[in-house]
Formats: structure tokens, sequence, C-alpha cells
């Protein structure tokens, strides 16, 4: 589907960060929609016609929570992205249970946000049930869990093979640590210690390091992003 | 005023109208109420109690007269089938011949009323001539002057008209039946009297002990967090209740002096990375070169912005995590499952810093707990230890001891002083002066607040040499 053609409701009631959020995701090619409280997102989204949702916790009228189980309860499956002030770790894990499917803590930086959307929007339209995963010539097989370059075969950790599929499944996109960190290890909170980049770098040697071009690279400020040679 | 209301002291001297106040205020307390209540309970029982005493008592007198009268009748009964008319006479004038002081009457009267033979001269005036149970005054003689007793008796009609009453005088038995009343009257007004007397005591005793702990209420309320409700050490249930009361007030005192500790803390702590982005901020909007020179500096303050964010974050979790806000997503974790999870993400990070992790956990630790949380508080020290230990092994032990489930990050870096132990679990609290390594100083105490979310203990001790954290939980007999 073409970009222009993702409609994205932004539910949020703070004029400036919806008007931030709005001209991003403008700029990045989606179709936005903005609602300035509870009642008007869930109204809006009742509709259905939305790719993803982004919605804030904390929201006039009807709670952002609520509005997400008002959705869920009306069969109403549209990818939630909530967006909250709230950081703690009890507050993140109540959000996902409440149906919505990924959290960000504000303040974020707009590749993240962007970043953690696309992810939203690509898992809603694949395939679920792959059992075989291929970028270029890297090869992933999901019942034997195996991996293979170049149909060579490449040993690796049973945690390295849920990075490496959570990172093929989102190839060509950019993920961050904290989304790795959330997908792969079920940590609902950053470390002060940079424990993801050593993951990846492990990683790539294993997945790149006797191959002529890379798959696996870094994100300046981002975070990582695999995807098939140009 | 509020506190006025409540007060009843004796000391004070009584107009009318505060009587009367004073008079309403009592009915409408529940105390009065519940007095009232045993009082008509207990009235009822003891009137109740005091009506059976004397319903048989009474009873007992008169199926006693009645039993004698029969006895004699048999006993008459039993002379004129053998012997006939005459020898009833004869056996009646034998036993009226008897002490004047005998309770027993006997007559035998002719066909026409006449008295033939008896201790009475006469039938008894204004009494029917009627066979069968009779009731009636009878004239006596007692020392020198006529008194009328109650008398009670049997009319036997003889062949030939005769007939013969044999009847007792119930004079005494109706004194006993009196005065056991009096008794008993007695005897119920005084238990009603110490039932009214206990009653008002109990119930001014209660309302005292209610008066206390409103007073202490008025008091916290005004400000005084540190009045306490008196405790009687009587342990009945306004000691309980004086006790929770109590420690429901630590607990508020507590989260006070928090709140103000934390206000103190971000007040100071904040202020400068604050100031510091301002003066760069500053410096960037009056730089003359503009440009690169100016993206840095915004750059930087972003940087700022956002530990000082980070920052915040950290203290809303804290705060929450003491205020005991959290919903309660508890569940029974193996503690080396929780141990062995974060060892895996930190291993390769460890392992390049130059440090060795180690997991010794013994199988079955089981606490019951937050998993997320639990892990937070694991790697929170496993940074502290990647940061300050500067190599060497990082063991993460998972072990039980005397009922309590034990987790411990035990490195071998400098170690943290005796003294300073205690406050490095503290807000805002580090170690170095200079304050050149990165962090907020936070770290120890979210570990502590949610060791203490699930009512754990924090104890820092010598891995001699190095630093031993270890999180203590009890556990729960399953």
């Amino acid at each position: 589907m073409h970009l222009a053609q993702m409609k994205i409701l932004v539910v949020e009631d703070d004029r400036e960060t919806a008007a931030y959020l709005a001209k991003g995701l403008n700029e990045s090619g989606y179709t936005v929609d903005c609602a300035k409280d509870g009642r008007e997102g869930l109204f809006l989204a009742s509709s259905g016609d939305y790719n993803a949702m982004i919605l804030d916790r904390m929201l006039p009228n009807i709670d952002g929570l609520a509005v997400l189980g008002a959705l869920r309860t009306a069969d109403i499956g549209t990818p939630a992205l909530i967006l909250s002030a709230l950081g703690s770790v009890d507050d993140r894990v109540k959000g996902l249970r409440a149906g919505g499917d990924d959290y960000l803590v504000k303040p974020f930086a707009f590749s993240e946000l962007l970043a953690r959307l696309e992810a939203l929007l690509r898992r809603g339209a694949g395939p679920a049930t792959e059992t075989r995963l291929r970028v270029a010539d890297l090869e992933l097989d999901l019942l034997t869990r195996t991996v293979k370059r170049h149909g060579k075969s490449i040993e690796v950790l049973p945690r390295e093979f849920r990075l490496l599929e959570y990172l093929m499944r989102n190839a060509g996109h950019v993920v961050t640590r904290t989304m790795l960190l959330e997908h792969v290890w079920d940590y609902h909170f950053d470390p002060q210690t940079n424990v993801i980049d050593v993951h990846v770098s492990r990683l790539r040697q294993k997945i790149d390091k006797s191959f002529d071009r890379p798959l696996l690279h870094t994100v300046r400020g981002a975070g990582y992003c695999l995807r098939a040679p140009e | 005023m509020a506190v006025e209301k409540f007060q009843l002291s004796p000391a004070r001297s009584w107009s009318a109208p505060q009587l009367l106040g004073s008079a309403r205020r009592l009915v409408r307390t529940h105390a009065f109420r519940l007095a009232v209540l045993y009082f008509l309970v207990f009235a009822a029982s003891v009137l109740g109690v005091l009506l059976f005493v004397y319903w048989t008592s009474a009873n007992f007198v008169e199926r006693q007269t009645e039993a004698t009268l029969d006895a004699e009748i048999t006993g008459l009964a039993e002379q004129y089938a053998q012997r006939g008319l005459s020898g009833l006479i004869q056996i009646v004038a034998a036993r009226s011949a008897g002490d004047r002081g005998d309770p027993m009457v006997y007559l035998v009267i002719d066909p026409d009323g006449k008295a033939l033979v008896g201790n009475i001269a006469a039938w008894p005036s204004g009494v029917p001539t009627r066979s069968g149970w009779l009731s009636f005054g009878l004239e006596r003689n007692v020392s020198g002057h006529s008194e009328t007793h109650p008398a009670r008796g049997r009319l036997f009609a003889i062949p030939g008209g005769y007939r013969l009453l044999v009847a007792r005088d119930i004079s005494d038995a109706t004194a006993f039946r009196g005065e056991v009343r009096s008794t008993l009257l007695w005897a119920g007004l005084i238990a009603l009297c110490i039932g009214l007397v206990g009653g008002t005591v109990m119930s001014r005793n209660m309302l005292r002990r209610v008066e206390q702990v409103n007073r202490t209420s008025e008091r916290v309320m005004t400000g005084d967090l540190s009045d306490r409700v008196p405790v009687h050490g009587t342990s009945d249930e306004f000691d309980q209740l004086a006790a929770n009361l109590n420690r429901m007030l630590d607990q508020i005192e507590r989260l006070m002096t928090a709140m103000r500790e934390v206000t103190d803390d971000v007040a100071h702590d904040l202020k400068t990375p604050l100031s510091r982005m301002r003066s760069r901020l500053e410096r960037a909007l009056t730089d003359p070169s503009g440009g690169c020179g100016q993206s840095e500096a915004i750059r930087a303050a972003i940087e700022e912005a956002d530990r000082l964010l980070a920052t915040f974050n950290a203290l809303l979790s804290i705060a929450e995590l003491e205020s005991g806000a959290l919903a309660d997503q508890s569940e029974l974790l193996d503690l080396s499952e929780v141990a062995r999870s974060a060892a895996e993400l930190y291993e390769p990070v460890a392992e390049e810093r130059g440090f060795v992790l180690v997991v010794v956990a013994e199988p079955g630790v089981t606490v019951r707990g937050d998993r997320h949380l639990l892990s937070q508080a694991l790697t929170n020290l496993l940074d502290n230890a990647l940061k300050y230990a500067g190599g060497g092994e990082v063991a993460i032990r998972v072990f039980s001891r005397d009922g309590q489930a034990l987790l411990e990050v035990a490195d071998r870096g400098p170690g943290i002083p005796e003294a300073d132990r205690e406050a490095v679990l503290d807000r805002f609290v580090r170690l170095e002066p200079s304050r050149t390594t990165p962090g907020n100083g936070l770290g120890l105490s979210l570990v502590r607040a949610i060791v203490r979310r699930h009512n754990g203990s924090v104890l820092l001790q010598d891995n001699e040499p190095g630093l031993q954290v270890q999180l203590r939980f009890t556990v729960l007999a399953s």
C-alpha cells in the first residue's frame, strides 16, 4: 500500500504535541486525522478506517485506556500506539494489557515514534504464519530454528535467533534499542547500560563478518536496520 | 469549633441550656443508644426471671394447701364410710378440740344450716352453701380481737342433708406470697439500678475512648501529625482501633516526610542542570557566529532535557512505588529465572568491559511479585556494578535462608564504606563528590522502592573486597 493511503489517527489533547505529530507524519507521507479528546477519538476510531492510531493516555472526557477498551470491545483492532507521560514499568505493562500494541513514553524522539509506527503497520499487513524469513541471501527457518547465509549454516544462540527474527521481520526499517528490549527480551524499561549494542554487534559478527556485503546496519541516533544491499 | 463538640469535662460548671445540650448530645451518641438497648434487654430478662420465681413459689404454697386439704378429706371420708355420720361428727369434734392456732377449719352443719360440730362457731356469713372449692373470709379471734383471715376449703354434701366443710386458714400463705412479692420487687429494683448505672458507666467509658480518637483526628487535621491515639493496653477492640489508627498515622507521617524530602531534593538537584541548560541556550542565542555552534548548543540542551526528564520519570516511579498506588501484577516468580534472564542480557556487555558475570542460583526459590519490577531492580544493580566496579567477577546469587528468598549482586569493586551504606539508598545520594560518572543517584532508591513494594529489604554488605547488595524477600508458606 502506498504511504499516502495510510491513514493515521492521532488522539492527543495537547495542541502543540498534536501539531508536531501531524506535521512529522505528513512529511513522512501519511494522511493524518487529529482528535483532541477521548470522545472525539473514540468517535473517529469507531469508523475503523484507520491503519493505525496514536493514542495519548491521559485525555479529557474519556481516558486513553478507556477509549482503547471500548474499541477492543467493539472488535475494532486498529493497531494502537500508546503515548504517555507515565513511564514506569507498571504503566507500560498496564497499557499493553489494556489492548495497546505498543507503548512510547513522552518525551520521545520522532524517529523512535516513526520506527514503532511502521513496525505496527507491518504487523497488521504481513502474514504471521510464515515459517521462513529471507533477506537477500540470509535465511531464517522458524521451524528448524536454523540460520543460513548464502547456503552456509550459521550457529546462533536462542536469544540471537529471536533478535535476528525480529530484525528480519522488520527488514528495511529502523528498529530502536527500546523496541528490541521490549520485543526480544520483554523488558519494558531502559537499563542505563547500553546492553543491546553488544548483542547486536555479536550477531553482526556471525551474520556479516565473513561476507562482502553487510546486511545489519547501525542507524546513528536511532537504532538498527537489517536490509538487503542495493 | 468542632473540638468543643465532644468535650464533656466534669470540671466545667453547667448551666441549664448546657446541660440540656449535653443531654441531647448524649442521646444522639451511639454509646447511649447501645446502653439503653442493653438496659432494656437486661430489664426484660430480670422481670422474666422474677415473675417466674414468684409464680412458682406462689403456686407451690397453693398446691401444698390443697394437698393438705385433700389428705384431711380422704381421712374423714374413710371415717364416714366406716362409722357413718355419728362417727364423722365424733372425729370432727375430736379434731376441733385441738389447739386454736391450728390453721385447719372443720364444720358440720345440719340441713337447716345450723352448726353441729366444728372449730368455728357458725357457717361463715355470705358464703353460698354449695358443694366444691370455696374461698372465704374467716373471722378469727387472735389475742383478744377479731380478724378476718383468708381461707380456702371444700364443702361436701353428706346424705341426709348434712354438710361438711373442711378448710384451711391461708393467711400464712398469703403473707408468704406478699413477702416473696416485695422481696422480688426490691431485688428487681436493685438489679435495674445496677443495670442503669452499669450501662451509663459503660456508655460513658465507650464514649470517652471514641472521644479520644476524635480529639486525635482533630489535632492531626489541624496539622499536628505527631499526635497519636492513646492505647490503654487492654488489647480490646478500642485498643486495636487505636493501634491501627496510629499505624495509619505513622504511614501518613512517613509519606509526608518523604514528600517533603523529595521536594527539597528535586529543588536542589534539578536546579543545577536547568540553569546549565539555560545558560547554554542563552549563549547560543547571543553567539555571533551562529550556525554550527548554535545547533551544537541545542543538541546539548536536548540531551540535558532528556536527562532531566529521565530523572523526573525515575522520581515518579519511586514515588508511585512508595505510595503503594501501583496495580498489583504479582505472580509466583522463580528468582533464578529473573536472574538468568538479566544475566543473559548483560553477559555480552559485561564481558566486553572486562567483567566475568556468573549466576549461582538455587532452584525453586520463589517469591510473589512483579517480574518487570524485580527485573528492573536487578538490572539497576548490574548497571551499578558495571559502572563502579571496574572489572572482575560480578556474581548474581539466588538462594533461600531462614525462610527468606535472597537475590544478591556482588562485585569486586571499591565497595561502599560502612558509614555510607544506608545513605546511598536515599534519593540523589551519590558518593563521588565530583559526580563525573553519569547517573542521577536514583538507581538504588528505585531498587529499594521496588523491594519494599514486595515487603522485602535491601542490605548492603562488604564482599571483601567489593560490594554485595542483598535483596531479601519473605517467602510465604505455600
